[in-house]
């Protein structure tokens, strides 16, 4: 069992919300996944310029002196917030590919990288990872989160959700994969890696690479329909929406509010509660084997 | 708690699920046909389960997993939604959905009316043993896989397996039919059929005709095993 939830903003007035409205949501979905948590929320975008999250497990060591050390390694301009045990790293677009190459040669787990996307999770109670990252205080215009109880890999950080597999693109799962590690070698072959041993991992390189082939995120996700075996409710974010698709048996709950405001996903009804606007929205159970998206 | 004169309000921004439970598992065992109305649910689980005497509940919101439960005598109405495993292993009573319905709705009910006004999704009336359900909307795939008895009674359209392995349960459909499962066949209207349908009918409210829908059962072939039918399992 997990606990997914997904915000998508429709108008600009609530994105200062964003963080508080998720974080209530995500803390509510707390008895589906009490192992660990994780958000990926979609902030301002940066004009010609990329964020790159990264994790460490001893962070003042880690995170003293990031950005100089980057700046030197790419020779351009570095600017770093720390989190916690996350750092948010902002440099050009350009240099983004030996930056990674940096910060990995450092030892540092790379969350995810993107023009508008911020990736936090870690291992704890929803409420506690909400509290040390400062969730509720985070603005922008579409968030999506997980609560996890594994069962495919260890409990750690890195097999935490949401899993970020391409630029501004990741991927929050509820269910178990049974074919993943005969799609993770597919992948490798076409030169697609992933970093954990988590089966969601495989699924949004499934996904990202069928984008990076050309596929539209409907068509990929289509694709998880046929080429992925076991259950899922997947909720996938990009940089201008988000989407969401189950498994043609769908034993894993999902449910969707839309009102003028927003669009909402979540594992179960409870985690919108406290949504403004709730009571008169329109609430629906997404179809089994059917694909949903909003983009703005 | 706010007394009034006709119905006790409790409100779930102030008690507890578990009061909540309690108090109305009290009333009913009391058997004094009291009526309570819940406001803010907030999507809570098994709301109004194991009521065991008549009692009436209306639920103002909507609920998650497991509402109405193991219901017996006890009237509920849910004003919104109902989460996965609504009425499941219902008794005897009335359970009014006024929204949809998620899965496995009024899973191996032994008997009362399961009324939902809006859609069920996948799953619905499984493995049911007497319970009667109306769907007014629609349902989704493997609704009535081996049910036992009663009477589903579908007004919009069915999902893919219909009645796989089923027993002998009635299932009426007034669209289409998406597949049927195995050993599920559509069967003749007689005039018995007629008139369990036009008493369900009128019990749930609903706008149709029994002769506006068809009928499919059993076809008895998976009973027993049979080496020719391996196929079909």
């Amino acid at each position: 069992m997990c606990g997914i939830v997904g915000l998508f903003l429709k108008k600009d007035e609530l994105r200062p919300q964003l963080g508080d409205l998720l974080t209530d949501m995500l803390i509510t979905m707390t008895d589906r996944g009490p192992d660990s948590a994780g958000i990926a929320i979609y902030g301002d975008e940066t004009d010609g310029m990329v964020k790159i999250t990264v994790q460490s497990d001893t962070p003042a060591e880690a995170f003293a002196d990031l950005d100089a050390a980057v700046c030197a390694a790419i020779d351009a301009p570095v600017t770093i917030k720390v989190v916690d045990t996350h750092a948010v790293l902002t440099l050009p677009e350009a240099a983004e590919k030996a930056a990674i190459a940096a910060l990995e040669e450092k030892g540092l787990r790379i969350m995810g990288s993107g023009a508008s996307m911020e990736i936090y999770k870690e291992v704890g109670l929803p409420k506690d990872v909400a509290a040390r990252f400062g969730l509720r205080d985070m603005g922008g215009s579409h968030g999506i989160g997980h609560t996890r109880m594994a069962t495919e890999s260890a409990v750690t950080t890195m097999g935490a959700h949401p899993f970020s597999t391409a630029d501004d693109q990741c991927l929050v799962h509820n269910g178990s994969l049974s074919n993943h590690n005969q799609m993770r070698r597919k992948l490798a072959k076409k030169g697609v890696f992933t970093r954990s041993e988590n089966d969601t991992e495989v699924g949004a390189a499934y996904i990202s690479s069928r984008i990076a082939d050309g596929a539209s995120l409907g068509e990929a996700l289509e694709g998880t329909i046929e080429d992925l075996d076991g259950f899922f409710t997947f909720v996938t974010g990009t940089k201008n929406g988000f989407g969401v698709v189950r498994d043609p048996i769908a034993c894993k709950p999902a449910v969707m509010a839309e009102t003028e405001d927003y669009v909402a996903f979540a594992s179960e009804y409870r985690a919108f509660a406290d949504l403004p606007g709730i009571e008169a929205a329109r609430v629906w159970e997404p179809e089994p084997a059917t694909v949903y998206f909003w983009e703005r | 708690m706010t007394m009034t004169l006709e119905k006790t309000v409790l409100d779930m921004t102030a008690t507890e699920l578990r009061d909540v439970n309690t108090t109305l598992q009290a009333a009913a065992k009391a058997q004094a046909n009291a009526a309570y109305e819940i406001i803010n649910p907030r999507g809570s689980h098994a709301m109004a389960c194991g009521l065991d005497g008549p009692l009436s509940v209306t639920i103002k919101g909507s609920t998650g997993y497991y509402c109405a439960g193991m219901n017996k005598e006890a009237t509920v109405t849910v004003e919104g939604s109902a989460g996965p495993g609504v009425a499941e292993n219902m008794m005897s009573g009335v359970v009014t959905i006024e929204g949809d319905a998620s899965q496995y709705a009024g899973a191996t009910g032994h008997g009362g009316l399961l009324n939902i006004k809006g859609n069920a999704s996948s799953r619905c009336g499984i493995s049911m043993k007497g319970i009667d359900i109306v769907v007014h909307g629609n349902i989704g795939h493997m609704s009535a896989f081996m049910a036992q008895k009663g009477n589903l009674v579908v007004l919009g359209d069915a999902g893919d397996a219909l009645g796989d392995s089923l027993y002998e349960a009635r299932l009426f459909v007034r669209g289409n039919v998406k597949s049927l499962g195995a050993d599920c066949i559509e069967k003749e209207i007689r005039p018995e059929h007629i008139a369990i349908l036009k008493e369900l009918l009128e019990k749930a409210g609903a706008d149709a005709k029994p002769e506006e829908f068809k009928r499919y059962g059993s076809a008895r072939k998976l009973y027993n095993f049979n080496i020719d039918h391996a196929d079909e399992y």
